[in-house]
């Protein structure tokens, strides 16, 4: 059974399987689409009418509902990664680097990926799955007829208020971060609070707080427009609501790790690491 | 609100009513799968119109072509004179205001309390008016689908039927000339049918609505019905009223009626 010759039926060797093209053919579909609706966000996005009633209500629940789960999981990450730092610094006696060390990690990398990557799963699911829910009981279409921009009032507001509240989560993750580790650094030494933070902010350069800080404004821009994307396109029933609502966590996920990778090299470029 | 009597007949039309809704040789396709193959209807003021048809052929598309949810192949579907197909976002929301839909499934917003899913298009088109306005507003609604206690409850702690009637109100809310009625009755008992046909009915007299009706349900267009029309294969098949159709021998009508 010759099934290597899709792209080219005369090739004597084996070129790319079906499933494969076929595959490649749905990620580019899918890339298309994505692009189509970032464009179509930003040009409904700037035109009035403004929903700054909903958008203030997304910012609560994104941003403030968020919190607690991020300010947990800043807290462990903080405190595992200086516990953890420990006994290697030690071996070479450089244990009084565990602060710059933690916030390097912390502020530069960890904060923001693992932060965004709460977000992906938390935020994105949930607009994934409130925006397809909508769409299969009709609620969007209902919008629609009553003479409201769905677009607008579901997708534009809670795309910026993802990209407006993950900056600030990251800020307070990092913070959280630092104080746990500032709590590990004390578990097997006694270090003041105004030390640990001397030698933290001490370690800190322009450098590495700006290009962590911007990239968060990305990352929290491809939750947000790969929720609406997945939820407002949502098809097949109640089943479309629960893929749209895992492929929103699984495609955010994935941009958010290849936005990192970019937002380093360029990073590097600048001459900012 | 009694359920189990037609309290009464649909208002006459007017012969010299204007026409509000006038569709031309309308057609809509998706992929292979030809829906509406050069369909004709005009609706005058007034007037309540049944659309019969089987499962899959094309009555929901019709209306949803008619609301610019569905965009038409070809053809003309005229509202207010106006063209829906040509007009731009702006024109068409215009328009929108003026026409009502109730959807099968009632498509309450189900993160808002009923009053909530009541002022959401009128804080969005009436925006001038005071909060007493948006109350009284609100509870007339209410009022004339009999519901006026639900005004706090979520969507998710009402049956069926007041599913319907409160979408039925928020269809009212801002007084729409014309209301497109998908399946009002479908998944209902037949106590509950008949009440929301009543409806249908009391509204067409109290704010002489003009109103397309799509329905399997011939006790429902027995009820609500000035004029019945019949869509097979895509296009108009016949119509006329209740009872000439009911006494039609034609094969392919005489299924419905039976």
């Amino acid at each position: 059974m010759n099934t290597f010759n899709y792209l080219c039926p005369k090739a004597r060797y084996p070129i790319m399987p079906k499933k494969s093209v076929q595959a490649f053919k749905d990620v580019l579909l899918e890339v298309g689409g994505i692009s189509d609706f970032t464009i179509r966000f930003f040009k409904e996005g700037f035109k009035p009418r403004y929903e700054w009633t909903e958008f203030g209500r997304q910012c609560f629940i994104i941003g403030y509902k968020t919190l607690p789960l991020v300010g947990v999981t800043a807290f462990i990450m903080g405190l595992v990664l200086t516990v953890q730092s420990r006994p290697t610094l030690e071996e070479f006696g450089a244990e009084s680097y565990l602060p710059a060390m933690v916030a390097l990690s912390v502020i530069r990398e960890i904060g923001p990926v693992i932060t965004a990557l709460i977000c992906a799963g938390k935020i994105g699911s949930s607009i994934g799955a409130e925006l397809g829910s909508m769409k299969v009981t009709e609620q969007i279409d209902a919008m629609e007829v009553s003479g409201t921009n769905p677009f607008k009032y579901l997708v534009v507001t809670r795309v910026a208020a993802c990209t407006l509240m993950l900056p600030m989560l990251v800020i307070i993750a990092d913070l959280i971060s630092l104080y746990a580790a500032y709590v590990g650094v004390n578990i097997k030494d006694v270090v003041s609070i105004d030390l640990f933070f001397s030698q933290v902010f001490n370690s800190l350069v322009f450098g590495d707080v700006l290009p962590a800080l911007i990239k968060t404004y990305f990352f929290g821009f491809a939750i947000g427009i790969i929720g609406c994307y997945k939820g407002y396109n949502s098809m097949k029933g109640t089943e479309g609501v629960g893929i749209a609502a895992n492929s929103a966590v699984v495609v955010s996920s994935l941009v958010v790790f290849i936005l990192d990778l970019i937002a380093v090299q360029i990073a590097e470029i600048m001459g900012l690491t | 609100m009694e359920t189990n009597v037609i309290h009464q007949l649909p208002k006459p039309v007017d012969p010299k009513a204007a026409t509000v809704v006038e569709i031309k040789d309308l057609y809509k396709s998706f992929g292979s799968n030809h829906v509406l193959r050069g369909f004709n209807l005009n609706l005058k003021k007034g007037e309540n119109l049944v659309v019969l048809g089987k499962s899959g052929s094309g009555k929901s598309v019709l209306i949803k072509c008619m609301v610019g949810l569905l965009t038409p192949d070809k053809g003309l579907v005229e509202v207010f004179g106006k063209n829906i197909p040509k007009l731009d976002r702006d024109e068409l929301d215009h328009i929108r205001v003026k026409i009502g839909f109730l959807f099968q499934s009632s498509a309450l917003y189900d993160s808002m309390t009923v009053r909530e899913n009541l002022e959401f298009p009128l804080r969005r088109h009436w925006i001038s008016k005071t909060r007493e306005e948006v109350d009284e507003l609100v509870l007339e609604a209410l009022d004339n689908v009999g519901l006026k206690d639900a005004i706090d409850l979520m969507p998710s702690e009402l049956s069926g039927g007041m599913r319907k009637r409160i979408g039925l109100a928020r269809t009212l809310i801002l007084k729409p000339d014309i209301i497109l009625y998908d399946e009002p009755t479908t998944g209902l008992d037949p106590i509950t049918s008949r009440e929301i046909s009543n409806l249908i009915v009391d509204i067409q007299h109290k704010y002489n609505t003009s109103s397309i009706i799509i329905t399997h349900d011939m006790a429902c267009a027995k009820i609500v019905s000035n004029r019945v029309m019949v869509l097979v294969n895509g296009i108009k098949f016949t119509e006329g009223t209740y009872d000439e159709l009911n006494n039609s021998i034609d094969p392919q009508i005489k299924p419905f009626f039976e």
